[in-house]
């Protein structure tokens, strides 16, 4: 299987901020990929890509420790996943709160910073000013001065998305794993918030893992992609990745790469992981002969 | 003993004067006892109703308030006491319900509800049963369903106080980890929350406060204590700390002001609680209502967007 190590901008030697070994994950007695190797540098920006249902969550989720691997190993930031959670910062996939959740933003925000810790916290310590302080540190990097203290389901989807980047910044995390951020916004909402991620990782120096639907808001900030299709991945960089060649052998059939005038890319022919089961090919239960 | 009976033979009415009809008021144990044990009520009900609503759990806080009916009916029935029989009643549904299997969101879903009304239902008709078993007066059933809380026990009042003090230190262990989970449950558990023992815990935390509120209110009316003072609150504020003071206020706003007005009048004390406590959320409602219409008119109808930014084009 594919082993391509996305390009570094991050240091030669340094402990590899995300490694797959032959990983496989199961969910409900499927394989949702299986023999994965991979490897993410640290400081990088990778995208996750790849058609719904084809287990770009359930890689986030194995790199979070969430959801056990059948077969294989992950390493996060050299430990195993689930003991790194410090220093992980974790935006996961959802619509959005709705407009009767009464807590504000900046609550939100503060329960990232110290929400898994029991008891109360004293109003007057140092450990409370402290975290205070770094909440407001990171709605300032944000943005998000203006609408934190407002409840959270009053503010626009944009608005909600930006706290909740927020909320992942604020423990100094050296991994984000971002399940598609860009998801619920409008173009130019999405521009922005793509800017807004690279900007802060790359002056901060922390490796991005974003799951995304559409490579083009995120693909001037991309250090390399992840493309996961058919119970297999491939990675390596946007260019090396998502051509029609590697495609068409990722998907097994015939998927076409065009590129716009104004070089955005698009991906013709690819079959969603849901039509390709019930789908005219018969591929649908082969998933574990791809190894 | 019923209220307008007690009423009806010491007083000859209010003085129309706030320090002399409570003086009067508390020259009368059962009343020192009944707005002893409100009290206690009030507070806990006000916190974790705060919670309750939050978590939208309101339908399984009202079941295992009816599930206290049959716990009590069952004790009185046995000879044993009802309180106990409150806090049996609820924590065993509670435990029931924990084991219903969620759904993979984890919000209760629709099997839940559909358990949980099963179980009410039940309840209801269990709770029947035992009280035509015992064959006791028509006038207990009223007071299990609809309050009775002017022939609390100095015994009563101090399982009260020592169940809530056991909830509220629990609850003070428990609360931030558990509002994490509420409102965003899948980081939480990305960081390590244990989600599922923390609403496991909620939920007996919940049946306990439920038994302990309907011995005040009545099992059908708990919602006027653990309802709602903690939604008007959070109609006001959505402010954690300061909203689950405000639930507490209003809560015990409500259960002292309906015990002083049912001391003078005939009707049932339950009416009373929650007659106040519905006035004090419809006007949580308008004040909510017109805020948010001044703020929409100082601010402009149409919210600021944030600028279209370069950088999505260029693969």
């Amino acid at each position: 299987m594919a082993d391509v190590t996305s390009p570094s901008a991050g240091t030669a030697g340094a402990v590899p901020a995300v490694r797959f070994e032959d990983a496989t994950a199961r969910l409900g007695g499927r394989d949702i990929w299986s023999h994965v190797d991979l490897t993410i540098e640290p400081g990088t920006f990778v995208a996750v890509l790849g058609p719904n249902g084809a287990g770009k969550s359930t890689l986030i989720k194995a790199v979070l420790g969430v959801l056990p691997l059948a077969e294989g190993q992950v390493e996060v930031l050299g430990r195993p996943p689930g003991e790194a959670g410090g220093d992980i910062g974790y935006l996961p996939q959802r619509r959005s709160f709705d407009a009767s959740m009464r807590v504000r933003g900046i609550d939100v925000v503060r329960l990232g910073a110290d929400g898994d810790k029991w008891g109360m916290p004293l109003p007057w310590g140092a450990t409370r000013r402290a975290r205070d302080i770094r909440v407001a540190e990171v709605i300032d990097l944000v943005g998000a001065g203006s609408y934190a203290r407002r409840p959270i389901g009053e503010v626009s989807g944009g608005e909600q998305q930006r706290l909740l980047i927020a909320q992942a910044l604020v423990r100094n995390p050296r991994l984000l794993l971002l399940d598609e951020p860009l998801d619920s916004l409008d173009l130019p909402n999405q521009g922005a918030m793509a800017s807004l991620i690279a900007d802060i990782c790359d002056e901060f120096g922390i490796t991005v893992l974003i799951v995304a639907h559409d490579v083009n808001p995120i693909a001037s900030a991309l250090d390399g992609v992840v493309y996961v299709a058919r119970g297999r991945a491939v990675s390596g960089t946007a260019e090396d990745v998502i051509t029609t060649e590697t495609l068409s052998a990722l998907y097994d059939t015939p998927i076409e790469v065009l590129t716009t005038s104004d070089g955005r890319r698009v991906v013709v022919g690819q079959p969603d992981a849901s039509s390709h089961h019930a789908g005219p090919h018969g591929h649908g239960h082969d998933h574990d002969h791809h190894g | 003993m019923t209220p307008h009976l007690v009423g009806a033979v010491t007083l000859a009415g209010p003085r129309w004067n706030l320090v002399d009809d409570v003086r009067q008021i508390l020259t009368f144990h059962f009343m020192v006892n009944a707005i002893r044990a409100g009290t206690v009520a009030a507070v806990l009900g006000a916190v974790i109703g705060w919670f309750m609503v939050l978590r939208r759990q309101s339908f399984v806080g009202h079941t295992l308030a009816v599930v206290s009916f049959p716990g009590a009916a069952a004790a009185i029935w046995l000879g044993v006491s009802a309180t106990a029989g409150y806090f049996a009643g609820s924590i065993a549904a509670a435990l029931v319900i924990a084991l219903v299997p969620r759904t993979q969101a984890g919000r209760a879903g629709s099997q839940e509800s559909a358990v949980i009304g099963t179980v009410q239902a039940f309840a209801l008709a269990s709770g029947a049963l035992f009280v035509s078993l015992y064959g006791g007066f028509l006038d207990s059933i009223t007071g299990l369903l609809f309050g009775s809380f002017l022939g609390v026990s100095n015994g009563q009042v101090v399982a009260l106080v020592v169940v809530a003090g056991v909830v509220l230190v629990a609850m003070a262990v428990l609360a931030r980890p558990l509002l994490f989970a509420t409102v965003d449950r899948e980081v939480a558990v990305a960081r390590g929350v244990p989600e599922r023992a923390l609403s496991v815990a909620f939920l007996v935390i919940l049946g306990c406060t439920a038994a302990e509120v309907s011995q005040v209110t009545g099992t059908l009316l708990v919602f006027a204590l653990l309802v709602m003072p903690a939604a008007a609150a959070q109609q006001l504020t959505a402010r954690p700390v300061l909203g689950l003071c405000l639930s507490v206020v209003l809560g015990l706003v409500v259960v002292w002001a309906a015990l002083g007005v049912a001391f003078y009048s005939t009707w049932p004390v339950g009416f009373f609680v929650s007659t106040f406590g519905f006035v004090v959320y419809v006007a949580a409602n308008a004040v909510r209502l017109a805020a948010g219409r001044r703020r929409r008119t100082a601010r402009g109808t149409v919210p600021l967007r944030t600028p279209a930014s370069p950088g999505m084009a260029a693969a």
